[in-house]
């Protein structure tokens, strides 16, 4: 009995987490602080009623970079070039929707579709730099990202910027480019049920279709996916340009959302894409599971906060943690392999 | 604007040593068949280590070796975990990134009270070589230089002499080329592949110690900002070849020291920064339109290595 619960496929996930957070006690208490206070700061910075119009928004956009990473994941490709892809999707969006003086309905669903376009596309250049000049796309996807993080703080800065203001920031967007907000919270808004249908579009066309099991059997098998007649450089444009499409959406839903505006380095500083890279691959790229283990990191980034607030732990903590459930993972192959090696003996 | 000066030619040195260091970690790694994109994490580690050594002993050469041995201490994790334990070092490296990230940010609160960056007064840097000041050439571009840049260029060279030359250096290459072959003759290739992977960790030690110590004398956050990821595109580059690295790093260097004359001349701070990852790609997509075409003439498919 016991036997069997140890080898059910969560306990791997689950240890990881609790053996991190074991181990995030642990830098705490050698910083001389108090790890109960803080993990305690944590849940009730991010859990609190008052706070949770907040932490659903963060949980979507976590949900989205977790996408980010998942999809190409599936086919075993790491896509690290997030924070690029997002901030373009971003800056795509404020000049769709203010520049081009569309009329109120049309102007966030053109906003939305065009930065996806752009970031789709933009992600999507790592695809022919692996197949046709061997560039990994792990490496394409990092040298890439700060070019477009570059180009969107100088848009920023220069011929977007706000006249007279003093930080770099463009002026607030108007009132017809606003994304609609659900009922009166201040922070929720369309954004979070649009997250959603895009996860479940990512479940169905992963599970469900011819695509998706090819992405899979790419990902599991190279060699034979090559062999059974799959294109890998075909799924590669593919994968890598809906993960930059999700990215572009989240930068564009951030940026038509409260305050309404591009701010420089607004995007990047919140850490979603790298907490939405720990929850793809704590959820081992499954898109059922990305959600929940968003639930994880979306609490961490949220409730970073208060715990620096309250229990004066620095929020870099969450860093931290991410990072070493990351390495907890790769390492559980250990266990895999001696727990099958147990097997046979027994 | 004046490149053509030997001020100039420092600046290229400056800005290139600290990839040179961590790219012949990457290199010796690969030609024993490690994939290590830890570097950025190692590098980072490698630089907060330097200036907290240095800021509590007051000793320069004594944040150095900090620097180098912690560093070691913490590829120990990518060492074991991809050479022995045969997990992704993908994944391994992506977490350790995370983690340097993390806890040099965190400790900068923890033991420094500061967030952002730290440059405490007399703080002591790398020692420069100002008895090169009479010589011509040799003094304009060495004397204000830190002795960990011409320790690059010999390490590079004992490097690949090394891998070249002697018994040790051929078996890391069977090891990386065939590791079957190398196990059929008695090579242990896992302890040689987390040795190496140790080795590459005290030079990402170096390498954050010349970035923090060597070009400038404090730690921010994320001072490196993706000169890790620079130095593994120089690998994949030079084709693991160490004798070639400083070609390419010299060339990201040089992107680097041109941007900020061109800032110097009003050019826009953003786009200067992002040159140096754009030329690195070109670069990369051109080498191998040109080696791909020059293969396809060849008789011997294979390239020889170093």
């Amino acid at each position: 009995m016991i036997a069997r619960l140890t080898r059910h496929p969560a306990v791997v996930p689950i240890g990881a987490v609790v053996l991190a957070i074991l181990i995030g006690a642990v830098v705490i208490l050698l910083a001389g602080l108090n790890p109960i206070d803080a993990y305690a700061a944590v849940l009730q910075g991010s859990l609190d009623v008052r706070n949770l119009d907040y932490t659903f928004s963060v949980w979507g956009f976590i949900c989205g970079m977790g996408l980010v990473a998942a999809i190409p994941l599936r086919m075993g490709e790491f896509n690290l070039g997030g924070n690029g892809q997002l901030v373009l999707g971003g800056v795509t969006a404020y000049v769709v929707a203010s520049q081009l003086g569309l009329p109120g309905i049309i102007a966030v669903p053109f906003a939305l579709i065009a930065a996806m376009l752009v970031s789709g596309g933009f992600a999507a250049v790592s695809a022919p730099l692996a197949t046709r000049f061997g560039i990994p796309i792990i490496i394409s996807t990092l040298l890439l990202s700060p070019v477009a993080v570059a180009v969107a703080s100088y848009l920023v800065r220069f011929p977007l910027a706000e006249k007279g203001s003093g930080n770099a920031q463009t002026p607030v967007l108007p009132e017809d480019a606003h994304i609609w907000s659900l009922g009166d919270l201040r922070y929720t808004t369309v954004g979070l049920p649009l997250m959603v249908a895009v996860m479940v579009i990512f479940y169905v066309v992963d599970s469900r279709s011819a695509v998706g099991f090819e992405l899979r059997v790419t990902g599991a098998n190279r060699r034979f996916g090559e062999y059974a007649g799959l294109k890998p450089g075909r799924l590669a444009i593919g994968a890598m340009g809906s993960a930059g499409a999700v990215a572009g959406l989240v930068g564009a839903i951030i940026v038509l959302s409260s305050p309404y505006r591009f701010i420089d380095g607004a995007l990047i500083s919140p850490g979603y894409t790298f907490a939405g890279l720990a929850a793809a691959l704590l959820a081992g790229g499954r898109p059922a599971l990305v959600p929940v283990t968003a639930i994880l990191f979306t609490i961490l980034q949220v409730g970073g906060a208060s715990m620096e607030r309250t229990a004066e732990v620095p929020r870099q903590l969450s860093d931290v943690l991410q990072g070493v459930v990351i390495v907890i993972l790769a390492l559980r192959v250990v266990l895999d392999r001696r727990r099958a090696g147990a097997g046979k003996d027994s | 604007m004046s490149i053509f000066e030997w001020s100039f030619v420092a600046a290229v040195l400056t800005s290139a040593t600290p990839i040179l260091f961590a790219a012949l970690a990457g290199a010796l790694c690969a030609q024993a068949g490690v994939f290590n994109i830890a570097l950025e994490g190692q590098m980072l580690w490698g630089a907060f280590a330097a200036v907290a050594g240095s800021y509590y002993t007051g000793n320069a050469w004594a944040g150095v070796l900090v620097a180098v041995l912690s560093t070691a201490i913490y590829s120990v994790i990518l060492a074991v975990g991809a050479a022995r334990w045969k997990a992704d070092p993908i994944i391994i490296a992506i977490g350790t990134n995370l983690l340097s990230l993390g806890l040099t940010g965190f400790l900068l609160r923890v033991l420094f009270d500061t967030s952002g960056s730290f440059a405490p007064q007399g703080l002591n840097g790398i020692g420069t070589m100002p008895f090169l000041n009479g010589i011509p050439v040799i003094g304009d571009v060495f004397a204000g230089q830190s002795v960990l840049v011409p320790l690059a260029f010999v390490l590079i060279v004992a490097a690949g002499l090394w891998l070249r030359l002697t018994p040790g250096g051929l078996r890391l290459r069977g090891v990386g080329e065939h590791p079957d072959a190398a196990a059929t003759l008695g090579i242990g290739v896992a302890r040689y592949q987390a040795w190496v992977t140790i080795l590459g960790g005290g030079l990402c030690g170096l390498a954050g110690a010349q970035l923090s110590l060597g070009n400038v004398t404090l730690f921010t956050e994320n001072m490196t900002a993706g000169r890790g990821w620079i130095a593994v595109a120089a690998v994949i580059l030079v084709a693991n070849k160490a004798f070639w690295l400083p070609v390419a790093c010299l060339g990201f260097g040089a992107a680097e020291a041109l941007g900020f004359r061109l800032q110097g001349i009003g050019a826009p701070q953003q786009l200067t920064d992002a040159a140096p990852y754009a030329i690195t790609l070109v670069v990369l997509v051109i080498m191998r339109v040109v080696v791909t075409r020059r293969r396809t003439h060849a008789l011997t498919p294979k390239e020889t290595l170093v």
